[in-house]
């Protein structure tokens, strides 16, 4: 009876699995269709979406150079929306910490590594700001995340520009740039003919780090409990406004530090005009992976993928690189779609427990 | 004589959990009758009814009315077809008057306008015939439990109900209401209306009905005419065994005082108190009862004396320590321990594993981490001695608990709440809604830590529980104390209910002498 009961438990594990793969499936399979239906040449803009990442050394690099900034920020969300709070201040914690790190970068003057960690932490402090204020804002006067957060992205964004404008701007650069980053804070290339940095380390680092804190230490274990019935912990003794504003400083601290690496990982200056994108690219990378920092890797390196796919593609054939947004959509509607392969999975379950009754019933028949 | 009115065959279903509710199960119910459902809880009760009323669907098997099949597919098919059920949980909505509720759904109107004159009529008018006695134009928010499922019951009946479905009336009621309710449905069984009763209250059944089918695990395991078959083999063919009502322990003896509650006063609104001075010693080794209605300040007391309410005023102490200003942790570490009546909300996170359940009030403690981590060794053993202790079924502590049954739940509960080194256990209704078993378990589990000697403090909608468990009983009434037993054992029900109710209220000086150090 217990291995029945265990057999259960595998099916709900199962279809968490295979709901993800069956709406990247689907989704994928709309992207060929459309691909089928616009394209002159479908067959090469297919080869080239699919294969095309993988063609070149400089492609191949490509993928990583998309893959450490969602690192950074598929970490940070999971660890927010972990406790529950649809905090969307990540995006904006990206970009001012890469502002952040910019200023660091162009007005100090430290030895190699140090600078480079000063910029880090600085930039880090300022995301952890950024995602700290809507949390103050619900705790203290109940409003709403969803709304505050965005808000403050325009505010990071517009700030930001100001920051790059009025104090570091290089009106030598032709264009609204900072100057150009000293070499003591950059962080080191490190294969030749890409642009995949060091920071690569550093997104694993956080990644494992943030598994860790997550769900092997005892905060962690707050923060996942506060999300997932927060009287519950409350009840239990957890200080619940102290982990909701923890989760949320932690993460911003990590997106804050996402967009110093990615500024200083990729470019000799800061060169943004707008919101970047990757702190909404790291919420569905966190919805993807479940918020469990154990799988942004993988999922953040299949968005990754299709990026790169996407934009090899648009290069090549006739499919614009917007493609890449549907199949994104598609996925995500799937994949939170929670009754989803639902009859399906229920009728496993139905079965399992019959045979389970049947053979108690042998067993007491003799 | 008897015709057949309804039949449910060969039903079967399967919830989505695995959880097989009902197997095979077969049903009859004769036109005019009192047709007593009864079984454990988690026996498939419910969920027949729910499948009868259109709430759940069958996986198998056929419903017939009057011969013919049906299909159900939701609660209005049911209503259409002249099945309809009061709901365990009332479904009114607490702002609008009686009669707005009773119509509902099928409001009369006049030049295609909502008419309140006539909605008043048809209330009226059912409640004369049915002998009924509300007030139309009351609010619901304002009637007492009992008033409140007669308005259910209305609503049923202007809808054309012929089989009235009634899912445990009873459990909310106090005796007296009980007993007007009973009045009321032979009023309408001599009406000829059918009535399907579901309850584990054997007496009740005794007294009420005509024809009585049992239920467990999923299975009909009875029908019988009542009268024809004692409350003992009822009992029997329940649980599959004879179950002992009778609480076996010693007498108390209580010691120096633990909870030291003095003169507490609760606002739930500007003008009411939901507190009225209430105040009580519980001492270590013994286990103080509080009986009451529920909604007579019962919750707010229990939520005030763990932390989990801070505005009231007044004195409250635990073990000389006045818990004012501290925080739900610090009263926890000042050995309290609370079983929540809202087992759903607060008791566990539905999401988690039997584990994370059991380690919520101490896995920051110094023995559960290994170096800057969780020691997961440490918590894995311990949980699964606590399953084994409180005999919790389950596939291990890695099992999400919301894969368990009611019981199971709470035992993971108790198994957190009882080993936590309590000095101060708050128990609200800790057997509620869970099967004979578990609830025996956790009431003896209650008597063992008293004899270790703590101070239990034991709150309880069910009569015969508070009343066997506890040493001695408070009776709450609106928000404040209506009585004192020193010796819970010399209660006398009907007297209690009286109590209850608030037609009887003891002298100050009667009731004082809980409070004072004896």
């Amino acid at each position: 009876m217990l291995s029945r009961m265990t057999n259960k438990n595998n099916v709900e594990k199962q279809f968490e699995i295979l709901r993800t793969l069956v709406a990247i499936a689907i989704a994928l399979s709309i992207a060929f269709i459309i691909i089928l239906l616009i394209s002159d040449n479908p067959i090469n803009a297919l080869a080239s979406f699919v294969i095309g990442p993988l063609t070149t050394t400089r492609r191949l690099g490509n993928i990583v150079e998309a893959l450490i900034p969602l690192l950074f920020t598929g970490t940070a969300v999971s660890l927010i929306f972990s406790a529950n709070q649809t905090n969307l201040a990540v995006e904006g914690a990206f970009f001012i910490g890469g502002v952040g790190a910019s200023f660091m970068a162009t007005q100090l003057n430290l030895p190699p590594g140090i600078h480079l960690v000063v910029a880090l932490i600085v930039a880090g402090i300022i995301g952890a700001l950024a995602c700290g204020i809507p949390a103050i804002l619900y705790i203290k006067f109940d409003a709403r995340p969803v709304v505050s957060s965005l808000m403050v992205n325009y505010v990071c964004l517009y700030l930001g520009l100001a920051v790059i404008n009025h104090v570091i701007r290089d009106p030598a650069a032709g264009f609204l740039a900072s100057f150009k980053f000293n070499k003591t804070a950059v962080l080191p290339k490190i294969i030749k003919g890409t642009n995949v940095h060091f920071g690569i380390f550093l997104g694993i680092i956080i990644v494992i780090l943030g598994y860790l804190y997550l769900y092997k230490y005892k905060k962690g274990y707050e923060i996942r409990m506060v999300g997932k019935n927060v009287d519950f912990a409350k009840y239990s003794g957890i200080n619940v406004n102290s982990v909701l504003m923890s989760a949320q400083l932690l993460g911003g601290f990590i997106a804050g530090m996402g967009g110093a690496v990615e500024v200083l990982g990729m470019y000799n200056r800061f060169q943004y005009q707008k919101l970047t994108g990757h702190g909404f690219d790291g919420i569905l990378v966190g919805i993807i992976a479940k918020n469990n920092p154990k799988l942004v890797p993988l999922t953040a390196l299949f968005l990754a993928y299709i990026r790169v796919g996407a934009d090899v593609m648009s290069r090549v054939s006739d499919i614009p690189i917007e493609l890449v947004s549907i199949i994104q959509a598609i996925i995500i509607m799937f994949v939170v779609a929670e009754r989803f392969l639902y009859k399906l999975k229920h009728k496993k379950i139905v079965s399992l427990s019959r045979n389970e009754i049947n053979e108690k019933e042998e067993i007491v028949n003799g | 004589m008897a015709r057949n009115i309804l039949s449910m065959e060969d039903i079967t279903k399967v919830y989505p959990n695995g959880f097989v509710a009902n197997k095979n199960v077969n049903l009859s119910v004769n036109e005019g009758e009192i047709h007593a459902l009864i079984g454990e809880n988690g026996a498939g009760k419910s969920t027949l009814m729910k499948i009868l009323f259109g709430v759940e669907k069958a996986d198998e098997g056929k419903i017939l009315l009057n011969g013919e099949e049906i299909q159900i597919d939701n609660p209005n098919v049911a209503i259409g077809h002249g099945i309809g059920m009061v709901h365990q949980h009332f479904m009114l909505v607490p702002s609008l008057t009686v009669a707005e509720n009773v119509v509902v759904g099928m409001e009369p109107k006049t030049n295609g306008f909502f008419s309140m004159e006539k909605t008043i009529k048809i209330t009226k008018e059912a409640s004369e015939l049915y002998n009924f006695k509300v007030d139309p134009r009351s609010k619901i928010k304002d009637l007492t439990v009992g008033m409140k499922q007669k308005v259910e019951i209305l609503k049923a009946l202007v809808r054309g109900a012929k089989i009235l479905i009634l899912d445990e009336p009873t459990a909310v009621l106090t005796p007296q209401e009980t007993t007007e309710l009973f009045k009321e449905l032979k009023g309408l069984k001599e009406k000829g209306y059918t009535i399907i009763f579901i309850s584990h209250k054997l007496n009740e059944i005794i007294e009420l009905c005509d024809r009585i089918t049992i239920m467990r695990d999923g299975k009909i395991v009875g029908v019988e005419k009542v009268g024809k078959i004692t409350e003992q083999d009822i009992s029997r063919m329940m649980v599959g065994r004879d179950i002992i009502l009778e609480v076996i322990k010693e007498k108390a003896k209580p010691k120096q005082p633990v909870l030291n509650i003095q003169n507490i006063i609760k606002y739930s609104t500007p003008e009411k108190k939901i507190l009225n001075d209430v105040s009580f010693i519980v001492r270590s080794g013994e286990i103080l009862g509080i009986a009451g209605v529920e909604g007579n300040g019962q919750k707010e007391l229990s939520e005030i004396i763990t932390g989990m309410d801070e505005s009231y005023d007044g004195e409250i102490s635990i073990n000389d320590t006045n818990i004012k200003k501290l925080s739900i942790r610090d009263i926890r570490e000042l050995g309290v321990s609370h079983i929540s009546e809202d087992r759903m909300t607060y008791g566990i996170v539905g999401d988690g594993t039997i584990a994370e359940n059991m380690i919520s009030d101490r896995y920051y403690k110094k023995k559960y981490q290994k170096g800057f981590l969780l020691n997961f060794e440490k918590i894995k053993k311990e949980s699964k001695e606590l399953i084994e202790m409180f005999n919790v079924k389950c596939d291990g502590h890695k099992q999400p608990i919301n894969m368990l049954s009611g019981g199971n739940m709470q035992k993971v509960v108790a198994a957190r709440e009882f080993t936590s080194g309590s000095t101060l256990v708050i128990a609200n209704q800790p057997t509620r809604g869970i099967d004979v078993g578990a609830s025996s378990f956790i009431r003896n589990k209650l008597i063992e830590l008293r004899d270790q000697g703590d101070a239990i403090l034991l709150i309880s909608a069910d009569l015969n529980e508070v009343l066997e468990v506890s040493d001695s009983l408070i009776v709450m009434n609106n928000g404040e104390i209506a009585a004192y037993f020193e010796d819970a054992k010399l209660v006398n029900e009907d007297e209690l209910g009286e109590y209850m109710l608030g037609l009887k209220r003891m002298t100050d000086e009667e009731i004082r002498r809980v409070a004072d150090v004896k």
